[in-house]
């Protein structure tokens, strides 16, 4: 069972300086594997944040984050309480992120000026792997979201939805357990936005978690959201059904 | 001074590495006070960012060290026409009492470099960062060498000045101000074959246990040193003599000219890389057993003991190779 | 060990796309870098190639030569000490040496002068000589001789060949008797003695027994006027080494800057790497080897360009620094001496300090924290 566990978590930036602020105060939260959690919240809530401390992308100033039901390649055997992954250091927390996460970002941050195709394959470059192997997944991906003929296109020529798409192909190339997305419907109109959630369908249909920050209502309303937790301020205000 | 291309640029560069390798140790300094590898303040995390700019510093200064040793002993070979009675670098380095303090110094910090290089990687491959605080430690120790080696080289180069035409008497007085020796100090080739032999065999033996049984670690790593330094003291004494095929020529320096076949590189890089990891394996040697280390450490010491011996084994055959086909006999 | 190999691979393919994307900054980057690499090479391979012709040439020179000095300058040898040093054990043969400089007015240049065994009336001359008196073989020179008399009449036997140039460009060959009468040089003195010697050891042996003897006479070896010139053009080499530390500075900040200076985009970038999974380890890679291409690339393209200045122009962009007032100035052509060695010199002077310069700014650039991509 693939759970993120985070108990009293906080993160603060600028210690001690006039421009201390604390980004996320006093959070204990639980994801659940294979479900749908939607992180709901004006801007400066924290929920930003909140994801890049779950996904692995940035350590908390204090508190604990524990993820069980995945094994690193450093550990004799699966620990069942699961792995304190708090003080690890940057190279153990990024092998346990290229494994176990997939981010799709705001702004789909992909990278000018090089093709869709090799855009998806980027996350897969510094992890050793065969360059055949993580291609031809690659191309699958793309098959997969209908967008393989864009393959050696530069991104430019993309349209929003389609850059959505390979944004969400490249979250998947090293096959995460967990999916995290940051305002995927921002940027997008009704009828891409309600394209984007049954794409989210499939995803945890496959057996994916996926957690995703979002104020626009198709997404939190949406029937797959498995459960809500409002923030404001870096506190949860209030959290839906619990599963 | 001799404002020789060569001798400035070793000479920059010194300066140079110096000064990076001084950044790395203030960063040392630091991370030694207010190292907490459970703490996610700030703090942590810009120490933990700064240790990979020490690394960075380390692996271009291994590079650089090894570099500049061969850069060094050239120049000095390149020099040797300068100076009356000098026949190669041998006699340039003994022109004034610095020439080969630095050359010794620039081996020392090859091998600190390597050192610490390995020691980086077996700490990095642990979660919590084990070896940290030996790690620095260890920093602390090297910087002020590598400093010190600019210092002593910058004396070496501004003490040299060429014998050149002086306004009045031409030969006369440049010819008795000194009396440079050529030679260079050579034990008895025969005793020091036996000791060469002893303790190439020596590590094997202890690194195929070592290898094998992962016991007698502390004394593989020894053996390696022994066999280091026995390795130098040899090529000066009777391995220089079958390169050169004459029972007089111990210069350790000639064969890394064209006209014996470069083999001087094959020699030194091969004793100098099984140098590096026979210290590299005894100095893991304490944590071996802690923590994280379990995983890391030991199947770490067998690669480095086994490229030991395999590195030793090649300069030995490399020997052996030359004892064989040179086309001089010395009565054994 | 495959692993580490393939990320090598892939991590470099990346960052030659990334070099190729920013085109503009990095040929500038790479035009600058190269300049600097030519024109110290250039530097040092002229200086290498000249030090090895010097070398060629004093190969022939005397063993020993002795000089006599009246006051500290040089003055003539009188013939006496010629008989004397030669009765000295040790010396094979005693030659005096009639040569000098003759100030040809008419052309401005200064001509070196010596004398073989050579008719009256005819002269040998460098192909320089050739060249400023636009003079060639069975042509008569008329040169104006110190004794204010008739000038001498002389005729061109023969033009030393393009090749000896370095050496030979300025030489007029001629006769003792012709000699004599140019330069109204007193009989019963040479220029100065050329001694052949029995035993190279006893040189410096015999040389004290000269001065013993002549305490005027200034005794100079082959081996004092090798390690002289050697000398010399080190100390030549470096003070132009030394002048142009001042543009490798400047070069150095310069690749500073441009390493510090990471746009908007490319720090955007790098964001965007480390947020979908690159480690501070990995963009450290990708830096070496963008690093690693240019270095290599200005290196490549620096030494055949330098190359190709010594070697096949003859260095034209150092002829004003090393002609001074040269009229006279030899037209030649160096062989080729590039080995190693100067390789790894030149190396430590352009590649190695640019690679320190950069450490430092590409660790800043690789340490932009992940979750900055999340907030752009």
């Amino acid at each position: 069972m693939n759970m993120i566990s985070l108990t009293n978590i906080t993160k603060s930036f600028h210690v001690g300086k006039a421009s201390h602020f604390v980004a996320v105060n006093d959070v204990s939260l639980d994801i659940a594997p294979a479900k749908v959690t939607i992180l709901k919240g004006p801007s400066g809530s924290g929920k930003t944040t909140l994801m890049t401390l779950i996904g692995c992308m940035a350590r908390p100033t204090s508190g604990r984050i524990v993820l069980s039901g995945m094994r690193a390649a450093w550990m004799t055997s699966e620990d069942p309480s699961g792995v304190e992954i708090t003080s690890l250091p940057e190279r153990f927390l990024n092998d346990i992120r290229r494994r176990t996460f997939g981010f799709v970002f705001q702004q789909f941050n992909l990278l000018k000026g090089i093709s869709v195709l090799e855009n998806v394959m980027l996350p897969a470059y510094p992890t050793g792997e065969d360059h055949h192997v993580f291609a031809a997944r690659a191309g699958e991906l793309l098959e997969q979201f209908s967008i393989a003929r864009h393959a050696k296109s530069p991104v430019e020529w993309l349209s929003g939805g389609e850059l959505q798409r390979v944004a969400i192909a490249r979250a998947l190339i090293n096959d995460p357990a967990v999916i995290i997305a940051d305002e995927p419907t921002a940027h997008l109109d009704t009828a891409l936005s309600r394209e984007f959630m049954t794409i989210v369908g499939t995803l945890k249909q496959a057996g994916r978690t996926i957690l995703i920050a979002s104020h626009d209502p198709i997404v939190y309303d949406s029937p797959l959201a498995d459960r809500v937790v409002e923030m404001r301020d870096g506190v949860i205000t209030s959290s839906g059904p619990k599963l | 001074m001799i404002l020789h291309p060569a001798v400035l640029s070793l000479m920059t560069m010194s300066l140079l590495v110096g000064i990076m390798v001084l950044l790395a140790g203030a960063v040392g300094v630091r991370i030694l006070i207010s190292w907490n590898i459970k703490s996610g303040s700030e703090l942590q995390l810009s120490l933990e960012r700064q240790t990979y700019l020490v690394s960075t510093i380390l692996a271009y200064t291994f590079v650089f060290q090894i570099l500049s040793l061969f850069l060094y002993i050239y120049t000095a070979d390149n020099l040797h026409g300068l100076f009356v009675g000098a026949m190669c670098a041998v006699g340039t380095l003994n022109v004034n009492e610095y020439g080969y303090p630095v050359l010794m110094l620039k081996v020392l910090n090859f091998l600190l470099a390597g050192t610490w290089l390995i020691v980086n990687y077996a700490d990095t491959q642990g979660f919590d960062y084990p070896l940290i605080r030996a790690k620095y430690a260890l920093l602390l120790l090297i910087a002020p060498l590598v400093l010190f080696e600019a210092y002593e080289q910058y004396q070496y180069f501004s003490g040299l000045h060429a014998d050149i035409i002086t306004s009045c008497c031409g030969a006369l007085f440049s010819q008795d101000t000194r009396n440079i020796s050529g030679d260079i100090a050579a034990l008895p080739a025969r005793p020091m074959a036996i000791v060469f032999f002893a303790a190439m065999a020596a590590t094997f033996a202890s690194g195929l246990v070592f290898y094998r049984k992962g016991r007698g670690g502390w004394f593989f790593s020894a053996a390696s040193m022994v066999a280091f330094l026995v390795g130098v003291a040899s090529l000066i004494s009777f391995i220089s003599l079958y390169i050169y095929e004459l029972p007089t020529h111990h210069c350790p320096f000639c064969c890394l000219q064209k006209e014996y076949g470069y083999i001087g590189y094959a020699l030194y890089a091969t004793l100098l890389g099984g140098a590096v990891t026979g210290l590299g394996a005894g100095v893991l040697m304490p944590w071996r057993n802690r923590g994280s280390m379990v995983r890391v450490i030991p199947k770490l010491q067998r690669t480095l003991t086994l490229a030991t011996v395999i590195l030793y084994l090649l300069f030995t055959l490399i020997v052996l190779y030359r004892m064989k086909f040179s086309a001089l006999t010395l009565g054994w | 060990m495959n692993k580490a190999i393939e990320r090598h691979k892939n991590i470099l393919e990346f960052s030659l796309s990334s070099l190729l994307r920013r085109k503009t900054k990095n040929a500038s980057l790479l035009a600058i870098y190269t300049l600097i690499v030519f024109a110290i090479a250039s530097l040092l391979f002229f200086l290498s190639a000249l030090k090895r012709e010097s070398i060629l040439i004093l190969k022939d020179a005397p063993d020993m030569v002795v000089q006599r000095m009246v006051a500290g300058r040089q003055d003539l040898v009188p013939l006496v000490y010629a008989k004397e040093i030669a009765s000295l054990r040790g010396v094979r043969k005693v030659t005096p040496r009639l040569w000098g400089y003759y100030y040809d007015a008419p052309s401005g240049g200064n001509l070196t002068v010596m004398t073989a065994a050579m008719p009256a009336g005819f002269i040998k001359i460098g192909s320089g000589v050739s060249r400023l008196r636009r003079a060639t073989v069975a042509d008569v020179i008329v040169l104006q001789s110190y004794d204010n008399e008739v000038p001498l009449m002389l005729e061109i036997k023969e033009v030393l060949p393009y090749e000896s140039e370095l050496a030979a460009a300025d030489l007029v060959i001629m006769s003792d008797l012709d000699f004599r009468k140019l330069f109204k040089f007193p009989q019963g003195h040479a220029t100065d003695l050329a001694l052949t010697v029995a035993n190279s050891r006893e040189l410096s042996t015999l040389a004290e027994k000269i001065v013993d003897r002549y305490p005027d006479a200034r005794p100079i070896l082959k081996s004092e006027m090798l390690r002289t010139y050697d000398s010399i053009f080190d100390w030549r080499g470096g003070m132009m080494l030394v002048m142009m530390i001042a543009a490798v500075l400047s070069f150095i900040i310069f690749a500073w800057d441009r390493a510090t200076g990471l746009s908007a985009e490319e720090r955007k970038e790098i964001g965007i790497l480390k947020s979908i999974g690159w480690e501070t380890s990995d963009v450290l890679l990708l830096k070496f080897w963008e690093g690693a291409v240019i270095s290599l690339s200005a290196f490549f393209f620096g030494v055949i360009a330098a190359y190709v200045h010594v070697y096949f122009f003859s260095a034209p962009l150092f002829q004003p620094v090393l002609k001074g007032w040269s009229v006279l100035y030899p037209q030649f052509k160096l062989v080729p001496a590039v080995d190693a060695y100067q390789l790894g010199v030149l190396f430590f002077l352009t590649v190695a300090p640019y690679t320190f310069a950069t450490i430092i700014p590409c660790w800043r650039a690789a340490t932009i924290d992940p979750d900055a991509a999340m907030r752009s």
